[in-house]
């Protein structure tokens, strides 16, 4: 299974919620036209939800950067959320925890990109 | 002499069908040899990054190169063997993808999870063409 995506607006904040498998092939390319359909309608608050993702590999970690990176540098914010442990682990072994600002409450989140 | 067992041995076209076909022989036969599910899942990562090096930057899709899979029941543990046909690469010339100007790249990182994952980890250069890679994981991180 690869990946599937959905949007849905929080205020202001646009939720990306992604579920299954983030890897090199169809569910990489997914993540990157969602990112980019979603800057270029504007919307410059993205939170990535991760919550029913099981499976990244280091495809799937380009992917992210690439999607921090577009975010970034069109003035936006990319944050993510919900990481498992193993996404987590994967975060830790690449040293992208220090790229990444990760939440495990939405709510909480949300209101980050305000303060 | 440590006990090997040879339970795989695969010729795969160059194409991702053949990651996903490797990845799940080689599961299943983690899961076989009483691996927990935490160690099949770093197991089934490291083989995947081998088989897309070998598949993407090794072979570069070509549909007359092959990609070899071997795999031993070695010791109760696993000897997983990936090799390409491609020109091969000098590790020292990878970039460290845990440098600072380098976190942002997006690709560049298979070879640390793979790294990461296994007991044990190298690469050699074949003659007169192609890469391979060997990784073993160790019995002792089973359930």
């Amino acid at each position: 299974m690869s990946v599937k995506l959905t949007t849905r607006q929080v205020g202001d904040v646009t939720v990306i919620d992604a579920a299954g498998r983030i890897t090199l092939g169809e569910g990489a390319s997914s993540l990157r036209d969602a990112i980019r359909e979603t800057v270029n309608a504007g919307n410059k608050k993205i939170l990535l939800n991760l919550g029913e993702v099981n499976y990244i590999d280091s495809s799937g970690i380009g992917e992210l950067v690439s999607a921090y990176t577009t975010v970034t540098n069109q003035g936006g914010h990319l944050k993510l959320l919900g990481l498992n442990k193993r996404i987590q682990d994967l975060l830790q072994i690449t040293k992208l925890y220090t790229v990444f600002e990760c939440h495990d409450d939405e709510a909480v989140a949300v209101r980050s990109f305000s303060s | 002499m440590p006990a090997s067992k040879k339970q795989v041995d695969l010729a795969l076209s160059s194409d991702l069908k053949s990651v996903d076909t490797a990845e799940t022989v080689v599961l299943e036969l983690a899961q076989r040899l009483g691996f927990s599910e935490d160690e099949t899942h770093k197991i089934g990562i490291a083989l995947r990054e081998a088989m897309v090096n070998a598949v993407v930057h090794g072979n570069k899709y070509s549909a007359h190169k092959k990609v070899h899979l071997g795999v031993w029941e070695e010791n109760g543990g696993l000897r997983i063997v990936v090799s390409d046909e491609g020109a091969g690469f000098d590790l020292g010339s990878v970039p460290d993808p845990l440098a600072e100007e380098n976190l942002l790249r997006e690709s560049g990182r298979g070879i640390l999870l793979m790294q990461a994952f296994v007991d044990e980890f190298q690469v050699r250069k074949l003659s007169p063409y192609g890469m391979e890679i060997t990784m073993v994981k160790y019995a002792a991180q089973k359930s």
